[in-house]
């Protein structure tokens, strides 16, 4: 493992740069940016909106003390007018009142000061004019939204009603907008804080972890939370394909110590062989016998090789030929052929049922060398195993076509298979107590499995009653598919 | 006959060239692929025994541009791979046969001389004759001292492929390639039972047994010497 630095500062800013890096931090930066445009315009909206209808409001009040006045002129003449316009720019909240005679000169209201032009309305509509009142404690500038009324007689009356609150309301809203960009900028930054600190410890954890296993320490797993979210999920997932990688593992350690052992048995015997042949007096009749006995010795020890290579050759799946349309009948048939003779001198009836089937119904796609291998391994098997103790062995190979599936079959009446050691002797050199003086390498069956899978075969170790029954059930070659075309 | 030996461990192929020429043949050894390509191209050999890994050249390559030139002469593939593929792979290149690293010396020397055998341009016979029996190819029939044997059909091809090669030793892989067309080792004597019942129809009851077994090498059908 590669020894850790451990710089503080440059490792926090380095942390802080893959932070960065990280979907989570980025996440949380969107979002935060997201979240200020989607308010600030919700707050822009919202203000304007109000200060719309805030308007709104004023110019229907202007417009209704206009009217009131123009009512109480045509009603009681200039002196009603004057009494009601004094009476309405005392009150305590009062909007701006202004009465002019004709040549400009004040006659009645609140206003200190005018800008010039006041009274010139250019449209039917309010507008706002800044302007000097008299307040209890004095003159203040104001400013108001005013429409102008001119009488018959030449006198004008100027009605306004203050903006003072439609600004103040903006005022708050702009405090408000500004509080809530703090605050999101505040709650930003926690979260960046949060998820940078737990993602970051999250996937030191995950490295952690990695560089043990890189290390040799397959045992070692990333911790599930049990909160559920994605690092859960993906510290499950790790964990399940270092679980299948430690089973995996562990088979080729066991396959290689059973080659290590197996192989290592045979080459003693011939060491030791060859060792006692050169001992002792010179007698070349004796070391011919030995030398034979090695050449015989060495023989078996390819063939063990031979169908290791072959195994491993077959499960790999690779470098093997294309699959092409096989008559699994017609390859029983062969090979139960090649096998009568050996059983008839053993002894044994060898019965071959094969369904009355078109070719078709009995062609799958594969490797005819392979399904003969696999075949004559079974066959070898029943002759060598399974023989009654009582009677005459009986050794059946059946082929029987079910709906899309082709099924041959090889049974014999001998003793079988515990159920406990059917799915142990497919394993490489296993080879059952009951059958250590028979010889064999124990690869038989596990050169079958390797055929039966890459054929996409189910294989079926099943009890005879007595005896074994292998069943290897094939996948039809469906008519018209790639290579039935050679059929 | 005359054989190339394309094969660069030393080792291998001295003793392959010792062997070859005790069995009385003449032996030119090419220790790599080019000297090998070199050879094919300017001899004339009765077979020419291959090696497929060399240093410099695959030999395959060589076997596909001696048939490109239109030179049949017989090659026997050897390759220290496994089986199945290879020997597809071996064939397809324009080998006539392959054989597997390692082998027995016998299995070697066997395939050689069918192969320069095969080769040899004799008219296509309809019946093959050893001392008093007789096959009749186009019948379907054999007898021995005119009286009919007969025979299931393939034991029939067994008989037909030990005559076609009668005085030659033909091994037991042989025999399972040539009458049942299956390149595997059959662990148990499979092939050996077949001969015996093949054996008890051709020779039972004759003084003069035309089967014989080879040790360790198989089995070779021949007139017995007086
Ligand atoms: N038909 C059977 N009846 C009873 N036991 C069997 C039968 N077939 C296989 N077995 C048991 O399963 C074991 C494994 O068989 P397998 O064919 O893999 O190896 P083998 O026959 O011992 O050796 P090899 O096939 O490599 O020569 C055998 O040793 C035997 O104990
Ligand atoms: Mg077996």
């Amino acid at each position: 493992m590669i020894a850790r630095r451990t710089d503080a500062p440059e490792r926090w800013s380095h942390r802080l740069a893959r932070a960065w890096r990280t979907t989570a931090v980025r996440l949380s930066v969107i979002y935060f940016v997201v979240f200020t445009v989607f308010s600030l315009f919700l707050v822009v909206v919202v203000a304007h909106d109000a200060a719309r209808v805030m308007t709104l409001q004023l110019h229907a009040a202007i417009d209704a003390d206009v009217e009131a006045l123009d009512e109480q002129y045509r009603a009681g003449g200039l002196m009603r007018l004057y009494d009601a316009l004094e009476d309405r720019a005392r009150r305590p909240d009062a909007g701006l009142f202004y009465l002019v005679d004709p040549s400009g000169n004040p006659v009645a209201g609140n206003v200190a000061e005018l800008p010039p032009g006041a009274f010139d309305d250019t449209e039917d509509e309010p507008r706002p004019i800044g302007y000097v009142r008299y307040d209890a404690n004095g003159p203040v500038r104001h400013v108001a939204l005013v429409r102008s009324l001119v009488l018959e007689n030449g006198f004008r009356v100027l009605v306004g009603r203050d903006l003072g609150e439609r600004d103040r309301f903006r005022v708050v809203v702009r405090g408000a907008f500004r509080a809530m960009v703090v605050m999101l900028l505040v709650l930003g930054g926690a979260t960046w804080l949060f998820l940078s600190r737990r993602v970051l410890k999250q996937i030191d954890q995950v490295s952690a972890t990695s560089n043990r296993i890189v290390g040799g320490d397959l045992s070692g797993r990333l911790v599930v939370t049990g909160t559920g979210d994605e690092f859960d999920r993906l510290a499950v997932a790790l964990n399940g394909m270092l679980d299948r990688i430690g089973v995996l593992m562990k088979g080729l350690k066991d396959v290689s110590d059973n080659v290590a052992h197996d192989l290592k048995t045979p080459l003693t015997r011939l060491r030791n062989r060859a060792e006692a042949a050169l001992s002792g007096q010179p007698d070349p009749e004796r070391w011919r016998e030995a030398l034979e006995a090695t050449i015989e010795e060495s023989d078996q020890l390819i063939r063990t090789f031979d169908a290791l290579l072959m195994i491993a050759r077959v499960e790999a799946g690779s470098s093997l030929a294309a699959a092409a349309p096989v008559d699994v009948a017609e390859v029983a048939r062969e090979i139960a052929e090649l096998y009568e003779p050996v059983a008839e001198d053993a002894g044994a009836a060898l019965k071959v049922t094969i369904d009355d089937l078109p070719p078709e119904a009995t062609t799958v796609s594969g490797n005819r060398e392979l399904l003969g291998r696999a075949l004559s391994n079974l066959l070898d098997n029943a002759l060598k195993y399974g023989r009654p103790d009582d009677r005459p062995p009986e050794i059946t190979v059946a082929v029987t076509g079910r709906r899309d599936r082709v099924v041959v079959s090889v049974a014999d009446d001998g003793p079988g298979i515990p159920e406990a050691d059917r799915a142990r002797v497919l394993d490489r050199f296993v080879r059952l107590e009951a059958s250590r003086n028979a010889p064999g390498s124990g690869l038989g069956l596990s050169l079958v499995a390797a055929i039966a899978q890459h054929h996409g075969a189910g294989l079926a170790l099943l009890d005879a009653a007595p005896g074994l029954k292998i069943e290897i059930d094939f996948p039809r070659l469906a008519v018209g598919a790639p290579g039935a075309a050679h059929a | 006959m005359r054989i190339l030996l394309v094969e660069d461990d030393r080792e291998a192929a001295t003793y392959l060239i010792k062997a070859l020429r005790e069995a009385g043949h003449v032996v030119e050894h090419a220790a790599d692929g080019d000297s090998g390509a070199h050879a094919a191209e300017t001899a004339a050999f009765d077979v020419v025994v291959m090696d497929r890994m060399l240093p410099k050249r695959d030999g395959l390559g060589i076997v596909q541009e001696m048939r490109g030139r239109g030179d049949r002469t017989p090659v026997l593939v050897l390759s220290a791979l496994g089986q199945v593929d290879d020997r597809v792979e071996g064939l397809r290149a324009g080998g006539d046969d392959y054989l597997a690293k390692p082998y027995a010396f016998s299995e070697l020397l066997a395939r050689v001389e069918a192969l320069a055998r095969r080769h040899a341009p004799a008219e296509v016979e309809t019946t093959y004759r050893v001392a008093d029996l007789v096959l009749d190819r186009l019948s379907h029939t054999v007898t021995r001292g005119g009286e009919e044997i007969v025979l299931q059909p393939r034991e029939f091809r067994l008989l037909e492929f030990l005559m076609k090669n009668a005085g030659q030793v033909v091994t037991r892989t042989m025999l399972l390639e040539n009458v049942w067309d299956y390149h595997f080792d059959p662990q148990t004597n499979v092939i050996d039972v077949h001969m015996s019942r093949l054996r008890s129809k051709v020779d039972k009851g004759q003084d003069r047994p035309l089967l014989n077994t080879v040790r360790g090498a198989g089995y070779m059908i021949r007139e017995p010497a007086k």
